[in-house]
């Protein structure tokens, strides 16, 4: 499994298509031509690499990266996971970047006017590596649900948007982390776009009790899986031989 | 169309979700307005070290009304001057430049619409085995509000256009009238070289969108 193997092909059937009325926005935003499908080349099994020199030492811990006159209000949460890829081996340093609203459900972003208050201790961003076995973790607090014009009465529920990078371009993979047991979830349009549900529950993170700080703060567990890459055998086209 | 079986114990990939309105927060947090890192990520990647011709490439991003999308978010990968990509899988025999990592972000701008890249133009990279060298190209992927998983695309350089036509990948698109959509003219303006790249997400003019 050399670095320059090309990546499985992607399964689209656990991704949403890109077409889905259900989520309104996606209606003028969705191509109607189908996707031209393209061998992997150089182009798409390389990608950007990043060094601990790319953070500052608080890029991880949302409760304090941005906290200017005390902590940030809402219920201290780590979340921790791997970042595998699909022949289950670990994506070592690679860049996972994390946004949220706070407590109340309101982004500190300069288009949202949502009624609830800006926290003036919380930005709601963070960024890490993986570490050698893949693993990453980050404090936060945990994000409340928010109103979104979609349906005239649509909620999202309590979600962190995550940036994944990988090894290679055509890894690359933005998405949501749901909380267990949120009721909102099946209520959610934007969850509701992943046709298969099994593919939909891999986005809901578990509570670990574990991994929490007793007396401190709760935990839960997320893990991300990126494409797989091929074995080479004998016929790898982009090693030759 | 069937998932891969699990019993072939091939992890599922994890599915892709829109990076919504305020993808901005975590990614571009001063356009959000507000400052957190201290090293941000930019759209301007080409350095006082680097080597190269100094372009930009600028555009905006329409949607199936025509109207350009203002919360886009654009990400660029391309190699150096010469021809190679800052990573361990390339190993052709060309120069590599350290001080250039080849990684652009930005975001379409909320007034105008339009996204700017201040970068250098890359070199020819070899094409799969057997395959013809590619043409110069800058590989795209695009993220919004809207868009359910993110949008690969290339873009082409319209000076480029004996390399543009013996390229392996705009050669398998079928209608010669679409590959036109990957390939950005270049203009000059107050000294700078432009390439304007208009991304059509739906309609008569629909950019081509890659499965990589």
């Amino acid at each position: 499994m050399t670095p320059e193997a090309e990546f499985h092909q992607r399964d689209r059937d656990l991704h949403p298509p890109a077409y889905t009325p259900v989520y309104k926005t996606s209606v003028l935003r969705s191509p109607r031509v189908p996707l031209w499908s393209l061998q992997n080349s150089l182009s798409e099994v390389t990608g950007p690499t990043f060094t601990p020199d790319d953070l500052g030492p608080l890029d991880n811990d949302l409760i304090r990266n941005y906290a200017k006159s005390g902590e940030p209000i809402g219920e201290q949460t780590i979340v921790h996971g791997y970042v595998l890829d699909g022949n289950g081996r670990p994506v070592v340093n690679t860049l996972v970047e994390v946004w949220q609203a706070n407590a109340g459900g309101r982004y500190r972003h300069r288009n949202d006017t949502y009624i609830a208050p800006i926290d003036p201790n919380f930005g709601g961003c963070g960024r890490m590596l993986t570490d050698e076995s893949g693993h990453y973790f980050f404090r936060t607090i945990k994000p409340g649900a928010y109103p979104f014009r979609n349906r005239v009465n649509s909620w999202r529920p309590a979600h962190i948007h995550y940036s994944v990078f990988g090894t290679g371009f055509a890894q690359r993979l933005i998405t949501q982390m749901y909380f267990e047991g949120d009721p909102l979830i099946p209520h959610d349009s934007i969850i509701a776009t992943i046709p298969d549900k099994s593919a939909a529950e891999r986005l809901i993170a578990l509570l670990d009790l574990n991994a929490s700080r007793p007396l401190e703060c709760l935990a839960y567990r997320f893990d991300i899986v990126l494409r797989g890459r091929r074995q080479t055998f004998f016929e790898n086209k982009l090693q030759g031989s | 169309m069937k998932a891969i079986p699990f019993s072939l114990s091939y992890l599922p990939e994890t599915p892709s979700q829109t990076a919504g309105p305020y993808v901005h927060i975590g990614l571009i947090p001063k356009q959000a307005g507000f400052e957190i890192f201290e090293n941000n990520f930019s759209g301007n990647i080409a350095g006082p070290g680097v080597v190269g011709e100094r372009i930009t490439i600028e555009g905006r991003i329409f949607d199936g009304t025509g109207h350009s999308a203002k919360d886009v978010l654009v990400e660029t990968w391309q190699a150096n001057a010469a021809g190679r990509y800052n990573h361990a899988a390339d190993s052709q025999d060309k120069e590599l430049d350290k001080g250039f990592r080849g990684w652009a972000r930005t975001g379409t701008d909320f007034a105008t619409g339009v996204y700017t890249i201040r970068t250098i133009k890359p070199g020819c990279v070899a094409g799969r085995k057997g395959r013809k060298t590619m043409a110069p190209h800058v590989n795209f992927w695009l993220a919004s509000r809207g868009i359910n998983i993110g949008l690969a695309t290339r873009m082409y350089f319209g000076d480029e256009e004996t390399a543009n036509l013996d390229d392996p990948v705009l050669n398998i698109i079928e209608q010669p009238g679409r590959r036109e959509t990957l390939v950005a003219p270049r203009s000059e303006r107050d000294g700078t070289v432009i390439y304007t790249f208009d991304i059509y997400l739906q309609g008569d003019r629909e950019t081509v969108f890659f499965d990589v």
